[in-house]
């Protein structure tokens, strides 16, 4: 079943189209990745879907209801959630109350105090901040910083999530623990979108990648059928990664 | 043995509850014994803890700097100043409280998507405008510009004060526990986030810039018969918009209690330093809100918990101390 899906999505800033006319979907229970060289519109194409840009023209469905025109906490509380390319923290709460934003503001339906503490709980527990709950999330390094927001959006009860380079920034052995936790939230029923450049991890987890240049789709497949497309190679891959593969 | 075990169990309750019990029995017996000139000091401070507790429960936590107190103030002693003759007092003061959260509810909807400087600047623009709008209305529906306010007896106006200040500061420290407060708080850590996690930013941005005008409403109608006489200039005074800043800045904005000390010890340096020193007293002012911003950025509330830390190093340190010459004892 598809989950989300876009339509002849376009974006235009002033003249420049940094989304153009792109067509995507993904199925409910997928990793899907999105790649492309900077300035490819991955993040803009985010944007759009949790609607922090308003779309120029075409649709995007979730589950089947149109997107379009709702606010971001709507999008929010249908079910998709997301993280940041740059982490965009509450800096000087501590991180349970980060995570009980997510729980209490998150789903269409009032939550009791007692409930959003208990889903913040969780949600921390699930990515291993337990121990950290106290702490102001800026005394963070970045990689617990990235799990706060992880946490934050589980705890709003996503059945999408959007991950936007949740792995920049991090050394080889957070990657895989980030690769990880990936796979884990999948595995309780979360369908997963994620913006990465870390393309071992990209490789090593997803599904099936789309790949986007100058805000045009240029490729899709499986990792294999992307390793080895051609174009992809040019524009982004480069020969060494094909040689490596 | 019982009172033993229910001070141990109810510590923390009675730490804070006996005292503003205390302070609570003091300030409502003032009038007794205080005698006219400290009670109206009295009723200019708690003039001041509303007004800087309500500017903090906004600006404080979500960040957005507003300059507007003086048109909400203005909005409440306009609002006794138009219906003093037709009803009574504490009627008015409700109305007052509802005008000005009416106007904030317009204003914040325009301009609420302004961020940083400009929606400062806009809400000084906003003390400016009303201030012109109230004196155009004055001129044309009754041809003049400035009024009388019927005086009240102190005590009235004293005790209407003590019930707003007890009022607010209530509803004040709830709404900063609730999940109002939280999202508060969040659209100030981030507000693009904050919205991504379900937050309907514009209609929490709104509603409590709405809440904090109508306490400052309240106030503006009460203290309008201490004026005795208004008119815009006077009604719509700016320093109504910097003092409450100035104060919470001075007390601290991270804590509940923190504007509520830092108006009470503002209003009294103030009213004290400009009765004996009227040349000096802004200066000195100066001088001690300088000094805060550069050695108290968290002003004096934030001073606590660094005190707090150093006496439990001390007390940690008695009491190592002490443990060890029991064990050279033994």
């Amino acid at each position: 079943m598809r989950i989300l899906e876009g339509q002849g999505v376009n974006k235009y800033f002033g003249g420049l189209a940094a989304v153009s006319n792109v067509d995507f979907h993904v199925d409910q229970g997928e990793i899907v990745g999105l790649i492309g060289p900077n300035g490819a519109g991955k993040t803009t194409l985010f944007n759009l879907i949790s609607a922090a840009l308003p779309i120029s023209s075409g649709e995007i469905r979730f589950k089947g209801q149109k997107l379009n025109g709702l606010k971001p906490h709507q999008i929010c509380q249908v079910g998709v959630g997301r993280t940041f390319q740059e982490t965009k923290i509450f800096g000087n709460m501590p991180v349970f109350q980060n995570a009980l934003v997510g729980a209490f503001f998150g789903t269409p339906t009032r939550i009791s105090g007692a409930d959003a503490a208990r889903e913040a709980t969780q949600a921390l527990d699930f990515v291993g901040l337990s121990a950290m709950s106290e702490t102001p999330v800026i005394d963070l390094t970045l990689v617990n910083q990235k799990r706060v927001e992880v946490a934050r959006a589980l705890a709003t009860k996503p059945e999408l999530l959007l991950l936007d380079e949740l792995m920049a920034g991090l050394n080889s052995t957070e990657i895989s623990e980030a690769m990880e936790l990936v796979t884990k939230i999948r595995n309780t029923g979360i369908t997963i979108f994620m913006v990465e450049h870390v393309m071992k991890a990209i490789m090593g987890i997803c599904e099936r990648i789309m790949v986007l240049h100058h805000g045009e789709k240029i490729a899709e497949g499986t990792p294999q059928e992307i390793a080895a497309n051609k174009t992809v190679i040019e524009v982004y891959l480069g020969e060494e990664i094909n040689a490596g593969s | 043995m019982d009172i033993t075990r229910f001070i141990s169990t109810h510590r923390k309750l009675l730490l804070v509850g006996v005292p503003i019990l205390i302070i609570l029995i003091f300030l409502a017996t003032f009038p007794l014994y205080g005698g006219v000139y400290y009670t109206r000091l009295l009723t200019t401070i708690l003039m001041y803890v509303i007004l800087s507790v309500s500017w903090a429960m906004f600006s404080g936590s979500t960040g957005y700097m507003s300059l507007a107190p003086a048109a909400f103030f203005g909005v409440g002693i306009y609002t006794m100043g138009f219906l003093q003759s037709t009803l009574p007092f504490p009627v008015i003061i409700p109305i007052g409280g509802l005008f000005s959260f009416i106007l904030a509810l317009l204003v914040g909807m325009v301009t609420l998507r302004l961020r940083g400087i400009y929606f400062a600047i806009f809400t000084f623009g906003l003390v400016v405008f009303m201030s012109e709008v109230v004196a155009a209305l004055e001129s044309d529906l009754f041809g003049r510009v400035g009024q009388h306010i019927n005086p009240l007896p102190d005590e009235t106006i004293f005790y209407a004060m003590l019930v707003t200040a007890v009022a607010t500061l209530l509803a004040i420290y709830f709404i900063r526990r609730s999940r109002l407060g939280l999202s508060m708080l969040s659209i100030g850590g981030n507000e693009e986030a904050a919205e991504h996690m379900g937050v309907n930013t514009t209609r929490v941005k709104v509603l409590t810039f709405a809440i904090s005008a109508a306490f400052m409403g309240l106030v503006g109608v009460i203290m309008a018969p201490v004026k005795v006489y208004i008119d815009p200039r006077i009604a719509f005074s700016l320093s109504y918009s910097f003092m409450p800043i100035l104060m919470s800045v001075f007390g601290g904005m991270g804590q509940f209690y923190g504007p509520v000390v830092g108006a009470v010890v503002f209003a009294y340096l103030e009213k004290t330093l400009r009765a004996q020193f009227p040349q000096y007293f802004m200066l000195g002012f100066g001088i001690i809100l300088i000094l805060v911003i550069l050695f108290l950025p968290n002003g004096i509330a934030g001073l606590v918990p660094k005190l707090q830390n150093r006496l439990g190093g001390v007390l940690a340190k008695l009491r190592k101390g002490g443990e060890a010459e029991q064990h050279a004892n033994t």
